[in-house]
């Protein structure tokens, strides 16, 4: 094995990492702000990748581009199906919303089957590669980060130096004391979810730019955001870019020692096992 | 002895038995299919029920101990040629055995981190097997057709196959039963109203969950062998199937949980609606309805969670009381 293979081993995994990475800071963000783990996850991610599909493939419009609608998409269905499934339910146990976002995903998800049949799609785009020494980047993947990178200092930039953002780290830390201090927490928890699945929609749309796909995919990636979000510590939406990160690199590493098919083995074992042992995720505290 | 005399017990026993004996009378291969997967459901959701309604500890790794143990029951079936009922042990000693190790383990978490680490233990149980050469990686076991002639041929075992699943179904009405009357069941029952205060009360927390756990398991692990069997191949997408937990969840939502009829109704429900639905002529716009069918247990689970979340049984206990009497 040369010092080259495993070198663009790493890039590879460390470039679709970062994709993972933002799936999963949707879901540890809702986790963080309203204790509700999100089944519709996967569904959303496959929506997007949806949305870039056809916007592309029927109106010609540049993936990127069309990733601009699909956040706004993403972000609006997220408000909506707070309000309509979770309001309800988020005082309840946590049986109740479980079982709420998880019907949400049903529906979606056999709309979807009904429409759009599993067969497996393609947006055939591509943006060349770059060669750096042994290592060949796919252009797509590199646009991917940059994207990634982009949303993730927005979202940090708007959860810190904005007062809505301020707002939204209130209802989080305590929701009765921010119901006090007037602030609406229907409309920011509402906001936190739209946002949640908004990053859940524009990872779909990225996936979509360099895999294929089906309606079914976005489950696959909901698994792997649960794993990443265990190791970058729930509610901690910075830790699952680094949790995205890591397992990226174990994707990209693991193969070259074992046969593939056992990776995810491996990969859920450790989720089990870092829940027991650290629940706070590796980076998070207690 | 007082318990036996409550008549929710006897209203959920002659369910069952109607549902048992209608293709047993008729012998009729058809009613016996439907019956089959009824009581099959029901038997799942019932298990189900001691972990998740009496004890609150929501598990979506219920289909693991159904898959495990019919892949121990189907090697031991073709490997080792044992016989069925042995098989059937072996399943659900293996099935029994997964969960008294898990349970002292992932147990200590709660709410949503045990909810996430029994997502965690299905996949890995279901990739680990497609790596298990033993029993056939990726494709699986699958039985020579020779064997069941031992068992008086292909139409008779699946009669034998029925008549087991139907025994225990019975048997697992009784054992609920017998948990949820119990001094043992009011444990776990006080474990899910408030952890704490139950141990200071003197529950012995840990012992009770763990215990509670491995009593769901046990006859889930028979049936898959039972299953397995009956199908005459395994395979890991087959046996792992998140989905199979996740609707028996749903049943379970659909006829109150933590109630003895509850999950035994909500079995019956959905997978009658299930029925309807695949086979309706019924068309939407230019699709037919059976591709809506996901949509529509979607559209009906959301309605149940939002507006009656206590379910059919717990509705109706709740809304009349002297039905609190006759419904266990």
């Amino acid at each position: 094995m040369s010092p080259g293979t495993i070198a663009s081993s790493i890039a590879d995994g460390l470039l679709i990492g970062i994709v993972y990475g933002i799936a999963a800071m949707g879901l540890s963000l809702i986790w963080g702000v309203m204790s509700v783990i999100n089944l519709t996850h996967g569904a959303l991610i496959s929506l997007g990748m949806f949305g870039v599909y056809l916007l592309f493939t029927t109106f010609g419009i540049n993936p990127y581009l069309a990733l601009i609608a699909v956040a706004g998409f993403g972000l609006l269905l997220g408000v909506i199906i707070y309000l309509i499934a979770i309001a309800r339910v988020i005082d309840a146990p946590h049986l109740s919303s479980l079982l709420a976002t998880f019907s949400v995903n049903m529906i979606i998800i056999g709309l979807g089957t009904a429409i759009f049949t599993t067969t497996p799609r393609d947006t055939g785009f591509s943006l060349g590669s770059v060669q750096i020494g042994p290592i060949a980047l796919q252009g797509t993947r590199l646009v991917a980060m940059a994207v990634t990178l982009a949303v993730t200092g927005a979202l940090y930039t708007f959860l810190y130096r904005t007062r809505t953002g301020k707002t939204i780290r209130a209802v989080s830390n305590n929701r009765a004391a921010a119901e006090l201090m007037g602030i609406p927490s229907t409309m920011i928890l509402a906001l936190s979810f739209g946002i949640g699945t908004m990053l859940a929609s524009i990872a779909g749309g990225l996936i979509a730019t360099f895999f294929s796909f089906t309606i079914l995919s976005g489950s696959i990636y909901e698994l792997k955001s649960f794993i990443i979000v265990v190791l970058g510590g729930l509610g901690n939406p910075l830790g699952a870019l680094v949790g995205g990160l890591i397992l990226g690199v174990l994707e990209g590493v693991l193969p070259l020692a074992m046969p593939n098919t056992w990776v995810p083995v491996i990969e859920f074992l450790l989720f089990v096992f870092i829940l027991l042992v650290r629940p706070g995720g590796l980076l998070g505290g207690k | 002895m007082k318990q036996w005399l409550h008549p929710g017990f006897w209203i959920t026993v002659v369910i069952v038995l109607g549902l048992g004996l209608a293709p047993i009378i008729t012998q009729d291969a058809p009613t016996r299919e439907v019956s089959f997967t009824i009581l099959l459901a029901i038997t799942m959701a019932v298990s189900l029920n001691i972990i998740m309604g009496y004890t609150g500890y929501v598990s979506f790794g219920h289909v693991v101990f159904y898959g495990l143990g019919g892949y121990v029951g189907m090697y031991l079936l073709d490997s080792w040629d044992a016989p069925l009922p042995l098989a059937v042990l072996g399943g659900g000693a293996t099935a029994a055995l997964l969960a008294f190790l898990l349970g002292a383990s992932i147990l200590r978490l709660r709410g949503a981190y045990f909810a996430l680490a029994t997502i965690g233990i299905n996949e890995a149980a279901r990739t680990f097997v497609s790596n298990f050469e033993p029993f056939g990686g990726p494709t699986g076991i699958e039985l020579q057709f020779s064997i069941y002639r031992s068992y008086g041929g292909a139409a008779q075992a699946l009669w034998i196959t029925y008549y087991a699943v139907f025994g225990i179904t019975l048997v697992a009405i009784i054992f609920s039963y017998l948990i949820k009357t119990s001094k043992f069941g009011l444990g776990l029952m006080s474990i899910r109203e408030d952890e704490d205060a139950a141990e200071v009360m003197g529950v012995v927390t840990p012992n009770a969950k763990t215990l509670a756990f491995v009593f769901s398991a046990i006859l889930p692990g028979m049936l898959g062998v039972l299953f397995f069997f009956k199908n005459g191949n395994v395979e890991p997408g087959d046996a792992f199937r998140l989905h199979s937990s996740i609707e028996t969840l749903v049943m379970i939502m659909l006829g109150g949980q933590g109630t003895l009829l509850g999950p035994v109704l909500g079995a019956l429900g959905y997978q009658r609606l299930r029925g309807l639905l695949l086979t309706s002529d019924v068309k939407l716009g230019d699709l037919p309805l059976k591709d809506f069918q996901l949509v529509i247990s979607g559209v009906l689970l959301l309605i149940i969670i939002l507006f009656i979340p206590a379910g059919l049984v717990g509705w109706l206990r709740r809304r009349f009381a002297p039905l609190r009497r006759v419904l266990a």
